[in-house]
C-alpha cells in the first residue's frame, strides 16, 4: 500500500510508534517517499539513513532525551545517502496542519510563529482576523497518500481502539487517503470505554496484527518504552558503517518484526 | 556547619526549581526544564500542575521521563489529551502560567535557537528544530530557559530564531501583541539572569556560591550587564539535595537495564 514517491505518515507521539511497518518500508526498498511526522525519530533515521525519504516535512527531530538523529543529520549536512528536502514547522503548526486535513479544510489556523525565523523556511503566511484584525498564522492542510499507525487493539471488523499518549494518530488517519493500522493484538470484542479513541473500520483500508510492533517506543498496557535501546540507538548510528551493519543484520536480513527481535536478542547488550 | 558540597548542575537544577510558584500550571520542556519542575513539585510546590507536550496534563512521575511522552507521563497523569488540543485549547487557550525551556542557544534578548547552526540550507550543526517552544514561548503568560553558560550558548547573534523572547529588546514584544510577557529569568549553572526593565537585555542579578563575576563574562558571548546590586543565590539546602539525587538516582536505574 505504499508506493514510490508517496507522501507517508507514520504516525506516533513517542507512545504507538510504528516501528514494525517502517521496517517493512525498508525492506521493500522504497524510494523517493515524503515522508510525513511531528516527532522522526529511531525509525525515521533508519528510513532515511536506508534512502528511502527525498523529503521530510517534521517539527521535531532528535532522539529524545539522548541527542540527535545522526541519519537526519548526515542527510541534511552532507547529503548522505540521498539529499533530504526539509519542510520545517512548529508542534502547534504540524497538529494544526493535520486537523485541516482531517477536517477537509485548505489551511491550519493558529495564534503562531510570530517573531521566529521559521516562516521565511516553509508555507506558513499570515493572515488577518475577518472579526478583529488579529493576525493569525496559516499553514496548509497535511493531506498524506498513506498514514500508518500502530495500535493497541483492533476486532476481527477491523475497528480499532488505542489509549494513552494518542499523538495526533486520529487526525493523520482521517486526513490521509490510504490508512495501514498495525495492533498489538486482535480481539473479539473491544469493550472500550466511550470516548478511547475507536478508529471505525470503514475509515482503515488495512488491519495488521504485529506483537511488539511499536518496540523500542511502547504500547501502554503491553510493554514499557525500552529507553536503553534509545540511548544505544546513538553509538549504532552515529557511523555510516555501523548503521549499515545494524541495518543489514537486523533489518534486511531478516523477514519480518519477530525475526528482527530475536536476531537482536542474540546480540544481547546491556547499557 | 559542615558545608554541603554540590555541582554546578545540582545549583542550577534547584535555582531553576524554586522559580516555580506553588499552584501554577507549568508547560514544561524535556531534559532541565522537566528535572527542575519536578523537583519543585517534590519540595515546595507540590500543587504545580505539569504539563507535558505529549498532551499528559498534572503529571506526578516517579522518575523523569527520556522522553516528552514516556509512559510514566501518562499513567500518572490526571488527564492525557490530544496533541492538537494539548496546543490548541490549552496553551492558545490561554491556561498556562509558566512556560519552561531549555535551549541551545540564546541571545541578550532570550530569543532562542534551537534549529540550525551556520546557513539554514547547509548548517554546519542541523539542531532537533522548534517543537512546541515557539508557541510555548509566545502564549505561556511568563517563561523560564534554562541551559549551561559558556560562549557556544551565550552568543551575540543567533542564525536562526526558533522561539522569541523580547526580540530587539525595548517594547518590541509588547509591539508584537503576543499573548505572554515572555522570559523572565534564565538560569544557568552560574548565576541568573533577568531581563533589563525597560532595555528587556538580559542582566545577571544572581550568581551562584563561589562564582566569580569574571567567571560569568567570560562565559558568555556578548559584554554581559551586571547589575549593581549582584545578589548570591542561596546555595542548596540539604533538602533540596537529597530529593533531587533521590530523584536522578531513581531515574538513572529506570533508564537503565536490557536493550
Amino acid at each position: 500500500m505504499v508506493r514510490d514517491g508517496d507522501v507517508v505518515a507514520l504516525e506516533g507521539f513517542t507512545h504507538l510508534i510504528p516501528f514494525a511497518a517502517g521496517h517493512e518500508i525498508i525492506r521493500q526498498g522504497r524510494r523517493d517517499l515524503t515522508l510525513i511526522r511531528m516527532t522522526p525519530d529511531l525509525i525515521y533515521d533508519q528510513l532515511i539513513g536506508s534512502g528511502c525519504a527525498s523529503k521530510l516535512i517534521f517539527s521535531w527531530g532528535g532522539n529524545p532525551g539522548v541527542g540527535s538523529l545522526h541519519r537526519l543529520r548526515d542527510a541534511v549536512e552532507q547529503r548522505w545517502p540521498a539529499p533530504l528536502a526539509l519542510e520545517e514547522n512548529a508542534h502547534a503548526g504540524m497538529a494544526a496542519a493535520y486537523a485541516a486535513g482531517a477536517s477537509h479544510l485548505p489551511f491550519g489556523l493558529l495564534r503562531g510563529y510570530l517573531g521566529t525565523d521559521l516562516p521565511k523556511y516553509n508555507r506558513v503566511k499570515f493572515i488577518e482576523c475577518p472579526f478583529t484584525g488579529e493576525k493569525l498564522a496559516a499553514i496548509p492542510a497535511i493531506r498524506p497518500d498513506v498514514t500508518v499507525i500502530h495500535a493497541q487493539q483492533a476486532d476481527r471488523k477491523g475497528n480499532v481502539l488505542m489509549w494513552g499518549v494518542i499523538g495526533v494518530q486520529k487526525e493523520a488517519v482521517l486526513a490521509a487517503q490510504r490508512v495501514i493500522v498495525t495492533v498489538e493484538e486482535i480481539v473479539d470484542q473491544l469493550n472500550s470505554p466511550p470516548n478511547a479513541v475507536v478508529l471505525p473500520s470503514w475509515v482503515v483500508g488495512a488491519v495488521c496484527q504485529v506483537r511488539g510492533g511499536a518496540f523500542p517506543s511502547y504500547a501502554q498496557g503491553y510493554y514499557p518504552r525500552n529507553n536503553a535501546f534509545y540511548k544505544q540507538w546513538d553509538s549504532i548510528a552515529r557511523e555510516r558503517a555501523t548503521f549499515q551493519a545494524w541495518m543489514q543484520q537486523h533489518v534486511l536480513s531478516t523477514s519480518d518484526f519477530d525475526e528482527f527481535k530475536r536476531s537482536l536478542e542474540q546480540v544481547v547488550t546491556h547499557v | 556547619m559542615s558545608e554541603i558540597k554540590y555541582t554546578a548542575d545540582e545549583m542550577m537544577t534547584i535555582a531553576a526549581a524554586r522559580m516555580i510558584r506553588n499552584g501554577a500550571s507549568c508547560f514544561v520542556g524535556i531534559g532541565l526544564p522537566s528535572a527542575a519542575a519536578n523537583l519543585a513539585r517534590l519540595t515546595h510546590a507540590p500543587d504545580t500542575v505539569l504539563i507535558y507536550e505529549s498532551g499528559c496534563i498534572g503529571t506526578k512521575p516517579t522518575v523523569l521521563p527520556l522522553s516528552i511522552g514516556d509512559g510514566e507521563l501518562s499513567e500518572t497523569a490526571d488527564a492525557v489529551v490530544s496533541i492538537p488540543e494539548i496546543f490548541a485549547y490549552w496553551l492558545q487557550g490561554g491556561r498556562i502560567d509558566l512556560g519552561f525551556l531549555g535551549a541551545a542557544q540564546i541571545d541578550r534578548f532570550a530569543n532562542i535557537n534551537t534549529t540550525v547552526i551556520g546557513d539554514y540550507y547547509h548548517p554546519s550543526v542541523r539542531l532537533p528544530g522548534a517543537g512546541g517552544a515557539p508557541e510555548i514561548a509566545a502564549s505561556s503568560k511568563e517563561v523560564l530557559i534554562t541551559l549551561r553558560q559558556n560562549k557556544r550558548a551565550f552568543i551575540e547573534k543567533l542564525d536562526f530564531v526558533t522561539s522569541g523572547g523580547h526580540f530587539s529588546g525595548g517594547d518590541s514584544r509588547a509591539k508584537m501583541n503576543l499573548p505572554g510577557k515572555g522570559p523572565t529569568a534564565v538560569i544557568t549553572d552560574l548565576g541568573i539572569m533577568t531581563p533589563d526593565e525597560t532595555t528587556k537585555e538580559l542582566t545577571l542579578t544572581s550568581l551562584h556560591p563561589g562564582v566569580t563575576v569574571e567567571k560569568a563574562i567570560e562565559s558568555t558571548g556578548w559584554a554581559l550587564k551586571v547589575a549593581p546590586q549582584l545578589a548570591t543565590t542561596e546555595a542548596p539546602t540539604e533538602t533540596e539535595l537529597r530529593v533531587l539525587r533521590d530523584l536522578n538516582e531513581r531515574t538513572a536505574r529506570a533508564h537503565a537495564g536490557q536493550v
